[in-house]
């Protein structure tokens, strides 16, 4: 047994370190809040570092690589609160390299950016394909699908979508009348398309409303599992972006502790601050391990990948979610304030957490796989 | 990314599950249809278990070939118990004396210690017993009061109280940190010693826990003479000894930790026949959390394997896997009884006895507290509490501590 990351692993994760460290994302993540024209473009560093086709087959001029590169890449732009067009294009580059997308090439190559929009597959509780509605607890209809030969057409809105605002194409996932899945692709500038780009809270998130209606696009010859991959795989990819922010929150929360005295004691000698901070370390590395699976799953088993990418972005969510609030804890009212970068991991993990279907969506979904007996295979 | 053997381990693991398919018969069935049930006939059967064991390479396997072992490295440990738990059969009787009191005296012992106790406590023919902990010293085990006073003619005789000793009742020797210095830091004047457990002066007690069940004992010391010899890696040396013997418990209990079967899909299979819970997004979601902490766990336990075989020692944090699985069985525990009933709670059912079980294990082989502490301190690198004891002599700390608590 060798997990450990492979030279061309390290490589890649060692790159993405490097070209993310020449940018000012988290000056960019604050500036951003009030200025929209201070958020980051990094697609020309996606493209420079080849995230673009990093999932994309060789074939079809990409990296041919899996989820677990994916997911290194993943960490290191949650590092450093990075707004690095992943959620979006990644997906997307996948369901177009399966399918088969004759536009494939050029997504790889950054030429053309795509988006995925998320949909969700069918679970016990909520047994059609959904998306995520642009308010509420009820989940949306997936837009309808009429096929037509080798095109479709999609009618129907998707809220929340990341990265949709700046994309040339889309990868929608709607339903026939008979409640199947169908992929397609559409262009942004063809008629019927409508993309309203918006952001809440976290201004490295570029997100956007999209309605389609009678949208004509290139339909993608995917089966259901191949469309439901797409879910899981911005399920782990959030999940690893939650695991480099934690990551920071640890290291800048256990220099503070070390640093800051009360009482004539540094503050991380006391059981309550110290206890606190090694939550956040047993969070983090449950969720490495969890991300290794995911990657091994999507390569190796995956019939196990849905089980896995949940489990990983409810144990990463909830870890973000723990780390942000306690990296504020520890620093005490300085961290509840913009003199500090505290602020800055707290709103990413607000938003992150409702984003694609959420990370409760995820944990119930750890649990439908598991009441249905589709748990991991032992021997 | 590599979850497979090498070739190597490979065929370690095709003779392991060759050995075990040709013998697996002669195990005993301790769980289910035709279960022992006789505690005496259980004990015999086990022993001859761990006998046969041993004597096919499977118990043991990392200590060195002259003391009876394979000298094999913790891999090929790894493979033996995930090959026994895939052939459903038990493991050895005396997991304390094979997995952390025979390394200690491999490690510390004496030539003469060694040729006596290692083959015999192998092969089951004396089981032993670990007499760290008592009623004044668990977390802080450097507070053992029990002492040892050295008699004009060399021997040791010795007075005290031992607890939470798994298996007492019928080892035929312990290994015993006494205190024989009390004048100096109580760190440094604490003594190995090998114990036999047919000493005049000794008294085991049973522990009965929340199940009813008596798995630990309780053991008095009046007067115990033990021979000059008994002494194990020297005078006043004994932390020293006794924190190898918590290394090997940190390993045995970290490698093993996947074997309580506190597993998700066990948990959901209990769950998964009341159509009302399944339904139920409460029920899911706690179940979802429960099952997605304990699968870390052994994604976690695949870590610390590729690290052994890199051949680096995992890292402390690893400690904190036992912290997930005993918080999230106990939750898990309350799930399934809120769903099930008070049938849950039927002395018969599995889950009364996991329920009853946890709260102690809670504080088994290191409270929850003192693994954040040692994580915090060591991997973390944050400062340790100030403490009382640094640099006093242990025959003065129990002054201090009043004075303190007056205060």
């Amino acid at each position: 047994m060798n997990l450990n990351l492979s030279d061309e692993q390290e490589f890649l994760r060692d790159a993405a370190r490097d070209a993310l460290s020449r940018q000012a994302t988290v000056v960019a993540a604050r500036e951003g809040l009030e200025d929209p024209a201070a958020v980051l473009d990094l697609w020309p560093l996606a493209i420079e570092a080849g995230w673009t086709g990093l999932l994309v087959s060789e074939e079809h001029g990409g990296a041919g690589l899996g989820a677990y590169e994916a997911i290194l890449v993943a960490i290191e732009a949650g590092k450093v609160l990075a707004g690095a067009p992943l959620l979006g294009p990644l997906p997307a580059s996948l369901l177009l390299d399966r399918g088969g997308a004759a536009v494939t090439a050029d997504v790889a190559a950054g030429e053309r950016r795509a988006a995925w929009l998320p949909a969700r597959p069918p679970s016990s509780l909520e047994p059609a394909w959904t998306v995520d509605p642009r308010a509420g607890r009820a989940r949306a209809a997936a837009p309808t699908a009429a096929v037509d030969g080798d095109t479709v057409t999609f009618t129907g809105t998707v809220s929340w979508v990341p990265d949709a605002g700046e994309a040339d194409l889309l990868v929608v996932v709607g339903v026939t009348a008979e409640g199947a899945p169908v992929a397609g692709v559409v262009a942004t500038d063809a008629a019927g398309v409508h993309v309203e780009p918006t952001w809440r809270y976290d201004a490295t998130r570029r997100l956007a409303h999209v309605t389609l209606d009678g949208a004509v696009g290139e339909r993608l010859a995917l089966g259901d599992q191949d469309i439901a991959a797409a879910w899981y795989l911005t399920h782990a990819l959030i999940a690893a972006e939650s695991l480099g922010a934690v990551e920071t929150a640890l290291a800048a929360s256990v220099a503070y502790a070390k640093d800051r005295f009360t009482f004539g004691r540094a503050i991380g000698s006391y059981q309550a601050v110290k206890h606190g901070i090694v939550e956040i370390l047993r969070r983090q590395e449950n969720t490495r391990s969890l991300l290794i699976y995911t990657g091994f799953a999507f390569s190796d088993v995956p019939e196990e990948f849905p089980y896995a990418a949940s489990a990983a972005r409810s144990v990463g969510g909830a870890a973000l979610d723990y780390a942000a609030r306690e990296q504020i804890a520890v620093h005490g009212g300085i961290g509840a304030t913009w003199e500090h970068d505290a602020p800055l991991t707290f709103r990413r993990a607000q938003l992150s957490r409702r984003l694609v279907g959420g990370t409760d969506d995820a944990t119930d979904r750890v649990a439908e796989e598991l009441l249905a007996g589709r748990g991991p295979r032992r021997d | 990314m590599d979850l497979n053997d090498t070739p190597e381990q490979a065929q370690y693991r095709a003779q392991i599950r060759s050995w075990l398919e040709e013998h697996r018969a002669e195990a005993p069935i301790l769980h289910g249809e035709g279960a022992l049930t006789d505690p005496d006939e259980i004990l015999a059967a086990r022993r001859a278990w761990q006998r046969r064991l041993a004597e096919g390479g499977l118990a043991g396997a990392v200590w060195p070939k002259e003391y009876g072992g394979q000298g094999v490295g913790p891999i090929e440990t790894v493979i033996i118990s995930q090959e026994m738990r895939r052939a459903r059969v038990p493991g050895i009787l005396d997991v304390i004396g094979v997995g952390m009191l025979g390394p200690t005296i491999i490690a510390h012992g004496t030539e003469d210690q060694k040729l006596r106790h290692l083959g015999p406590m192998l092969h089951a023919d004396e089981v032993w017993c670990q007499l760290f902990s008592e009623p004044g010293a668990g977390s802080d085990l450097a507070a053992v009061a029990t002492r040892a006073e050295q008699q004009d003619d060399g021997s040791w005789k010795l007075n005290g109280q031992k607890v939470w000793t798994t298996n007492a009742q019928f080892a035929a020797f312990g290994l015993l940190l006494a205190r024989t210095n009390p004048a100096v830091p109580k760190h440094k004047g604490m003594t190995m010693f090998i114990v036999p457990m047919d000493a005049p002066g000794i008294t085991v007690r049973g522990l009965r826990q929340i199940s009813g069940e008596a798995e630990f004992n309780e053991v008095f010391f009046d007067d115990v003479s033990i021979p000059a010899d008994s002494v194990v890696g020297g005078v006043d040396n004994g932390w020293g000894v006794g924190l190898t013997t918590l290394m090997f418990e940190r390993l045995t209990i970290g490698l093993g930790s996947e074997a309580f079967g506190y597993d998700g899909a066990r948990f959901a299979r209990a769950l998964a026949a009341d159509p009302a819970a399944c339904a139920d997004p409460h029920v899911r979601r706690e179940l979802g959390e429960i099952a997605a902490e304990l699968e870390s766990i052994r994604w976690t336990g695949y870590r610390s394997i590729s690290d052994l075989q890199g051949g680096q020692i995992p890292g402390p944090e690893f400690g904190l896997a036992k912290v997930t699985t005993v918080n999230n069985a106990v939750r898990a525990g309350d799930l399934i009884a809120d769903v099930l009933g008070p049938d849950a709670l039927d002395e018969d059912s599995e889950w009364a006895y996991m329920i009853s079980f946890l709260p102690g294990l809670k504080s088994a082989g290191g409270t929850e507290e003192i693994l954040r502490n040692t994580i915090g301190e060591r991997v973390l690198g944050l400062p340790t509490e100030p403490r009382l004891d640094k640099g006093v002599a242990f025959s003065e700390l129990r002054a201090l501590e009043k004075e303190a608590s007056a205060s």
